[in-house]
């Protein structure tokens, strides 16, 4: 892994990286430079290597005594203007839940990077997409979040960065989806010119021109600017339901509605914008794949051989992004469909908002489950061809 | 779109045999000093030593989706319980390599084309047991030689140890290299 011995950034050219490492390395070079962190199997190479790597780039590391602890430091941190990350696994995930909540109502960009792994309890320490529910619905309350599925160790670099970029963007916890065989493959990275990366920072009030007098600090934009602390605005940093000044004394049905109705609306509404999906194979296809995470990566192996061999007319999608779900993309790509096939590591979890987006566009969903490990090639080609004779 | 041809190596034997860094330097020899396109991953039990242990670099000039190994071309066992659970997945006319002081029996040998080498032998002749991982080596690039340049994988191998290693270890590699040159003849 080469650095640049002035910054110590990674030169951009050809890395040959775990994922963990790329993604602690986007993260770096997004801004990110506090990490808080607490080992769990599979995840602990991030936060190894952050350990490493933030003192060097002028960061600042620390291990703490949980996982609560480690999600909380990351509201702190963002407060002060500075980009935060942690990484855990499954059992950690449904701890930093709580935090994730006080994030989503306070509107504070943190990234948290969860490297799932089988469950439930402690389950395993192998692979899996048990928690891509957990992502969406695992906070108390309402308020929408975006979580994203990487497939390869270059996703886990760039989808590192494209999380910070979202979280700054929208204001908002993002999650980054991963899974134990996308955390430890190796495999090439490109790293490009640093200026060619994209970087993202939260709007403040000081950017519109807005006073500390007339700064609302849950108002002016469906994103509301945000204020740093220790730069002389004032805000009321709690997650009860308020008004955009920050009062949460004079309560109404109103001003709750309008409050929590606007967080979720602001990442639903735009799905258009965040949410992303790739597709091959779309014109003329019976049947449709769709795939995300690492599964996509056995799904694009089987579909290249049901076409080739059996010229059995398959589409392919693979989600990038699980959460918030993009419905309307996914409808207005697809043909009208016999039979779409749903392979995930879990006993069939977006197979379920995958049912509705599609409910009168195929005759039949079918989920091809795997749990602990990759589905192999066969695994999801003998169910396509059973399903299909 | 559409499939490349991968070239698929499996090493397996039980953790604390350094399976997992074989692996590791050849996915980079590969890829960073070799230009070509690599996926490396490994599988291990919860246990530090002992356990089973598996590491595997898929190789390919095209995209590698599907990232681990359906097919081996070449499995080198190096524990009877790796030898046992892989086996299967090694295609027929796939280059087997054995430890025989580990292996005391291969099941259809005669699908294989077999190289018993007595890696851990080796290894205690350079004077530490801790490099037979690197005598693995080294007798592994003598079976894929048109794959892979000795010099990138020398000098990954130099930039993956200790400084105070580097010479044991490229006199280990040495070893095994010539062991299998020595002792058997290679088909093309």
């Amino acid at each position: 892994m080469s650095r640049n011995p002035a910054d110590h950034l990674l030169t951009p050219g050809v890395h040959y990286l775990q994922g963990a490492q790329a993604c602690a390395e986007g993260a770096i070079l997004a801004g990110c430079r506090v990490y808080a962190g607490y080992p769990i199997t599979p995840a602990t190479e991030i936060m190894e290597h952050a350990a490493h790597r933030l003192p060097q780039v002028g960061g600042r590391f620390i291990q703490m005594e949980d996982e609560i602890s480690s999600a909380s430091v990351l509201l702190g941190a963002s407060w002060a203007g500075v980009k935060a990350m942690t990484a855990t696994s499954s059992p950690g995930f449904s701890l930093m839940q709580e935090v994730i909540s006080f994030a989503i109502m306070t509107e504070t960009p943190l990234v948290i990077v969860d490297v799932q792994r089988p469950g439930p309890g402690q389950g395993y320490i192998t692979t899996s997409q048990e928690d891509v529910m957990q992502a969406r619905w695992g906070h108390h309350g309402e308020g929408s979040i975006i979580a994203l599925s990487p497939a390869s160790v270059q996703d886990m670099f760039d989808f590192t960065v494209e999380a910070f970029n979202l979280a700054e963007r929208w204001r908002t916890p993002v999650l980054l989806m991963a899974e134990e065989t996308v955390a430890h493959m190796r495999e090439r990275l490109v790293v490009p010119p640093l200026a060619d990366i994209r970087i993202v920072n939260r709007i403040t009030p000081q950017d519109l021109g807005i006073a500390p007098e007339s700064y609302l600090p849950y108002g002016h934009a469906q994103v509301p600017p945000m204020a740093i602390w220790g730069q002389g605005y004032a805000i009321n940093h709690v997650s009860l339901v308020h008004h955009a000044d920050g009062n949460v004394t004079r309560y109404s049905p109103k001003v709750h509605f309008e409050n929590v109705a606007r967080i979720h609306h602001k990442i639903e509404d735009n799905v258009d914008e965040i949410a992303r999906l790739d597709a091959r194979w779309l014109e003329g296809c019976r049947h449709l794949l769709i795939c995300y995470g690492s599964v996509a990566r056995t799904g694009i192996e089987a579909a290249l051989e049901a076409r080739e061999q059996r010229n059995i007319p398959l589409g392919f999608i693979r989600l990038k992004t699980l959460w918030p779900f993009p419905e309307s993309q996914l409808r207005a790509r697809v043909p009208d469909l016999d039979t779409v096939f749903v392979p995930e590591m879990n006993l069939g979890m977006m197979k379920h908002p995958i049912t509705e987006a599609l409910r009168d566009r195929c005759r039949r969903v079918v989920s091809i489950p795997s749990l602990g490990g990759l589905h192999s090639p066969e695994l999801i080609l003998s169910r396509i061809y059973e399903e299909l004779a | 779109m559409t499939r490349h041809p991968r070239f698929e190596i499996r090493i397996a034997g039980f953790g604390g045999q350094g399976v997992v860094t074989i692996g590791k330097i050849l996915g980079t020899a590969f890829s960073i000093h070799g230009g070509r396109n690599s996926v490396n991953t490994q599988s291990y039990g919860p246990e530090s030593r002992g356990g089973a242990c598996r590491s595997e670099v898929v190789v390919s000039d095209g995209e590698i989706n599907y990232p681990y190994v359906r097919k081996a071309d070449v499995l080198v066992a190096l524990s009877q319980l790796a030898l046992d659970t892989y086996v299967d997945d090694l295609k027929d006319g796939g280059i087997l390599v054995i430890d025989p002081q580990a292996i005391k029996s291969v099941p259809a040998p005669e699908r294989f084309r077999l190289y018993p080498v007595p890696t851990l032998a080796i290894a205690h002749e350079t004077g530490d047991v801790k490099y037979q991982n690197t005598v693995v080596l080294g007798a592994l690039y003598a079976f894929i030689a048109d794959l892979i340049r000795e010099s990138d994988l020398l000098e990954t191998l130099r930039e993956s140890v200790p400084p105070a290693t580097v010479d044991g270890n490229l006199a280990a590699f040495e070893k095994g290299k010539n062991f299998v040159r020595s002792t058997f003849v290679l088909e093309k």
